[in-house]
């Protein structure tokens, strides 16, 4: 089964109620070794999508969707992750173009364009204790899966899972990048805030896949 | 359609700060009153960060045609000035240049040659000299003229210069640095002061010269003599202030 309309509006709601069930951890972790105001921002910026939701014009493919998220998280969310998820979801709608439907490989694709644009946009590279950190795994996992044959949902989840121990991962690192890279050594032993939404956003687009498979 | 002030470059001050970025601002316009100077500081609801719908709005009131300067505070700054660049269309985002300099003084550097007409490269070339890394055409100074008082001329192998004493109270503070620069920026000539370039305000201004203090005014050109005299008599003058 390919991932459809559907599965991009509901990824989006999920992901909107992930943060917001959330914000709190996240704004913790961000202020232990950032400004704070991660989780705040985040919830703001994806309330506001999922309040556009509604308004997409009938026949709206997976693209638009990701479209939307992509100009709404720019325009609200005031810290540097506006600009950095904005333009993953950017380039992840122009990777997958108008398709109505995406397979595994599409799917993998879409997570190496916004993967892509993160690293443009901010310049991070893997170990900098930064979101990158959860996407690099993400998407070395979802092209393994894919080359595997895996389907749509499975490479999705392969991602999250990647990412969620990718997030984790980032604790003992000083972070390079950022905020946080005032601190210096003192940064280790914090969880990066970003990596943490990173995960819960790709855990959402897994949990909407895999729920809209087996329905 | 084009906004920002006929002929002038303008700029664009982008801090998580609506006050910063205010401040700045009227900071800056001490130095240059007529130049396109505006503030894109905060989120659009008044909070600390960025926005991306104010830095863009910001960069097409800067802009008359001749191109617009940004200059930033801290990381997620550069990355929505960036993003809105993404967006501006071809043409604007062509003569838009995101400068890498202390927000602050190169701000005010960039002011003060965007006010004096300067080209797109000039005033990005004005922001750049705050970064400190020896841009700011200061050299070690020289040690005072035996000469004070009154101002005096004289000639070396093949230059120009003259030594004044700087009568207002308050010395070479921005101000009258500016109108240092204002003038110096239509020489022909290279012209110093006290071995600082006469064109680069950070250069004049962290002279850190006071009230009392002699200034060479100074040119390795003997046909650049005018200009000094000009320059002098400007210093001389006490800038207006007493």
């Amino acid at each position: 089964m390919g991932l459809d309309i559907t599965w991009a509006v509901d990824w989006v709601r999920r992901s909107a109620d992930r943060i917001a069930e959330h914000r709190v951890e996240l704004i913790t972790l961000d202020r232990e070794i950032g400004d704070g105001d991660h989780g705040e921002n985040m919830d703001r910026g994806f309330q506001a999508v999922a309040a556009k939701l509604d308004d997409l014009p009938a026949g709206s493919t997976p693209g638009d969707v990701l479209k939307l998220v992509a100009t709404t998280l720019i325009s609200t969310v005031g810290g540097a992750a506006g600009p950095l998820y904005g333009t993953a979801y950017l380039k992840a709608s122009g990777a997958i173009g108008g398709a109505t439907s995406l397979d595994g490989p599409a799917v993998a694709g879409l997570l190496v364009a916004a993967r892509d644009g993160i690293v443009s946009r901010g310049k991070a590279e893997p170990g900098d204790k930064t979101m990158v950190d959860a996407w690099t795994p993400a998407v070395d996992a979802a092209e393994a899966a894919a080359g595997a044959g895996a389907d749509a949902a499975e490479v999705f989840a392969a991602a999250a899972d990647a990412a969620e121990a990718g997030a984790v991962a980032t604790e003992p690192l000083v972070a390079r990048k950022g905020r946080a890279s005032y601190l210096g050594e003192r940064s280790a032993g914090h969880r990066d805030p970003g990596a943490e939404s990173s995960a819960l956003l790709l855990r959402a687009g897994a949990d909407a896949a895999a729920d809209g498979a087996g329905a | 359609m084009s906004e920002g002030v006929y002929g002038k470059v303008g700029l664009v001050f982008v801090s998580h700060s609506s006050q910063i970025a205010a401040g700045l601002v009227e900071l800056a316009r001490q130095m240059a009153p007529t130049a396109a100077l505006e503030p894109a500081g905060g989120t659009d609801d008044g909070r600390i960060g960025t926005s991306f719908d104010l830095v863009s709005a910001a960069i097409v009131a800067a802009d008359s045609g001749n191109g617009v300067v940004v200059l930033c505070d801290l990381g997620s700054a550069i990355l929505t000035t960036e993003t809105a660049l993404d967006f501006l269309d071809d043409e604007l985002r062509a003569r838009t240049r995101l400068v890498d300099a202390p927000l602050v003084e190169g701000g005010v550097a960039a002011s003060v040659a965007a006010e004096a007409g300067d080209s797109l490269e000039a005033v990005v070339a004005a922001a750049e000299s705050a970064r400190g890394d020896g841009g700011s055409g200061r050299t070690s100074p020289k040690p005072a003229a035996e000469d004070a008082g009154v101002p005096s001329a004289g000639t070396g192998a093949s230059g120009y210069s003259r030594t004044v004493t700087l009568v207002n109270a308050d010395g070479l503070h921005a101000r009258p640095a500016a109108e240092i620069v204002k003038l110096a920026a239509t020489f022909e000539h290279r012209v110093t002061v006290n071995g600082a370039d006469a064109k680069s305000l950070l250069g004049i201004m962290s002279l850190g010269l006071t009230k009392g203090a002699e200034v060479e005014i100074a040119t390795d050109d003997a046909a650049g003599s005018g200009e000094v005299d000009a320059l002098a008599a400007l210093a001389a003058s006490g800038f207006g202030e007493h």
